[in-house]
């Protein structure tokens, strides 16, 4: 059985006062295995936030539905972390208590919290900023603390949307290795939404590409390349014929999506 | 000299310091011009000395300094009232759109209504005695805060709620543990706006009615044409005020240092 099926999921966004009713995904399904790393591939404006919403249970869908370990999605909940492209992390709580906050809504005795907490904050290199607020933080340090707070609150799956989008290319290629490192430690389920081909290919066991608004799944590609994997294999004929079939698929979508904007 | 000018540049905190006095500089020389140099008859305005003076005798001879403490508790209890009413009121509103649904319309029309043309009525209603003059301030002030307040709390980033329910947070938790410290330091900036106005309310409610209080002080004043005594009492509110404004500050950056750091 799938970890997580998502089934003939579709989002029209209601019309507005001034704006027409918007189409953003088209009847989508998949099935995602214990222990994918999956990386969802599209243009922008395609779709792809709003797939990843309804998976956490933050957006409705128009139709279809949502199973985690069989269950039926009805709202948010612990079971599926997030980790959103805006930095999100609580501006009043320090590091530290960012990462303990899900372990506190539990109602986790507090010695319990910190120890979590800290062997997270180990684990995303930010031991001796514990007690700093985000706001002293860089933007990596932000993002890091916010895996390291999905990842101490123990979800079935983890959901990422791209939360390195911010960021720029040298630190945004260490953290794929920091979330690769992580995975290939304890195999988590993973939905990661990107538009750079590169991050979803290195980190990935499958690739779904998405078509342009409304978004469907146009492709879904294994990614079999060796575990563990460095940065290094980037530079592989392998990674390199991969890089060269997704850029077809994408290059085919992205001028689809500007000849629909013009 | 013009890079001074660059739109939200910061001055360094001498300057600041020697701008501030200097504009207050500018205010007495001013009036000392004015009033020393024969251009206003003393009738229509003390002097600078004059006012001192009449200040000192206000001390030593009419005991203003319980005027002060009667009219500075005044303003504290009414205000203390009307803040335990529409801090949690205005939360609830912000936060939950069927109670926002449901007082908003009725606290925009009372908003509006002013507070000193309730005084009659509230003569009649409670007398002349501390409780309606309390009630003036309340009433000035309350209004005007509940509608500060709901709008400060339905403002908060709505990604900071939304992550809050993926850790799993429940209704609960995302208003006291997200909501509540989120909008605390605009509500606490609120507190302080409305503390100001409440000072204009409580001497017009010490206008009339009232046999202590600077306000009352003031009219007495008048029926001997002491234009001394008049300006000094208004200089004691904005002194207070001024004091006021930098308790609130101070306490302000203790509590919530996260919100400067920005
Ligand atoms: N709350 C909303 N109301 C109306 N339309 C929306 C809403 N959210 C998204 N949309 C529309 O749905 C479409 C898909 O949006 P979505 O955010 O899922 O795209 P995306 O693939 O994540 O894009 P990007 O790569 O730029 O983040 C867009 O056309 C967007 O304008
Ligand atoms: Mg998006």
């Amino acid at each position: 059985m799938s970890k997580l099926s998502i089934r003939g999921v579709e989002k029209t966004f209601p019309a507005r006062r001034g704006t027409a009713a918007t189409r953003a995904l088209e009847p989508t399904s998949l099935e995602v295995a214990d222990n994918d790393f999956i990386t969802i591939l599209g243009p922008s404006g395609c779709g792809k936030s709003t797939l990843l919403r309804v998976v956490a249970g933050l957006e409705t869908p128009s139709g279809g539905e949502v199973l985690l370990d069989g269950q039926g999605v009805a709202g948010p909940g612990p079971d599926r972390g997030m980790v959103f492209q805006s930095y999100t992390l609580f501006p009043w709580l320090s590091v530290r208590d960012n990462v303990c906050f899900g372990l506190r809504e539990r109602g986790m005795a507090r010695a319990e919290q910190l120890a979590i907490a800290d062997r997270f904050l180990a684990q995303v290199g930010l031991k001796g900023f514990e007690n700093h607020f985000p706001a002293q933080l860089s933007g990596g340090m932000q993002q890091r603390t916010a895996l390291a707070r999905a990842l101490a609150n123990d979800p079935k799956i983890l959901l990422l949307d791209e939360p390195f989008g911010a960021l720029d290319h040298q630190t945004r290629e260490l953290m794929q290795e920091l979330l690769l490192g992580i995975w290939e430690a304890d195999r988590k389920t993973v939905l990661f939404v990107t538009h750079d081909i590169d991050e979803a290919i290195f980190m990935a066991s499958r690739v779904v590409v998405m078509s342009a608004r409304p978004g469907r799944i146009k492709c879904d590609i294994a990614i079999d390349l060796p575990h563990p994997r460095s940065y290094k294999i980037k530079t592989t004929p392998a990674f390199a014929a991969y890089k060269e079939r997704l850029t077809e698929e994408i290059r085919v979508e992205t001028i689809k999506t500007l000849s629909m904007e013009a | 000299m013009p890079s001074l000018f660059t739109p939200l540049k910061p001055v360094a905190p001498t300057l600041r310091t020697v701008l501030a006095v200097a504009c207050f500089a500018l205010f007495f020389l001013g009036w000392g011009v004015a009033t020393y140099g024969g251009f206003v008859k003393p009738l229509f305005l003390a002097s600078p000395g004059d006012t001192l003076v009449a200040g000192v005798a206000l001390f030593r001879e009419f005991g203003f300094a319980e005027d002060i403490a009667v009219t500075v508790w005044r303003v504290f209890a009414g205000f203390a009232m009307a803040a335990a009413v529409a801090v949690p009121l205005g939360i609830l509103m912000g936060a939950f759109k069927p109670v926002e649904a449901f007082f908003e319309g009725f606290v925009s029309f009372a908003r509006y209504l002013p507070a000193s043309a309730f005084i009659p009525l509230l003569i009649l209603w409670a007398g002349v005695g501390e409780f309606q003059k309390i009630l003036v301030i309340f009433i000035g002030s309350v209004f005007q805060l509940i509608i500060m307040v709901a709008v400060i709390v339905a403002g908060i980033r709505t990604d900071l709620v939304e992550a809050a329910y993926t850790l799993g947070a429940k209704r609960k938790g995302v208003v006291l543990r997200v909501l509540l410290p989120a909008s605390a330091p605009q509500i606490f900036e609120a507190l302080r706006l409305v503390l100001g106005w409440a000072w204009t309310y409580v001497i017009v409610a010490e206008l009339v009615g009232a046999s202590r209080g600077i306000g009352h002080m003031i009219i007495d004043a008048q029926r001997f044409l002491d234009t001394g005594q008049m300006i000094f009492g208004i200089f004691v509110i904005g002194l207070i005020g001024l004091i006021t404004d930098f308790l609130f500050q101070a306490v302000n950056a203790r509590l919530f240092p996260w919100a400067r750091s920005r």
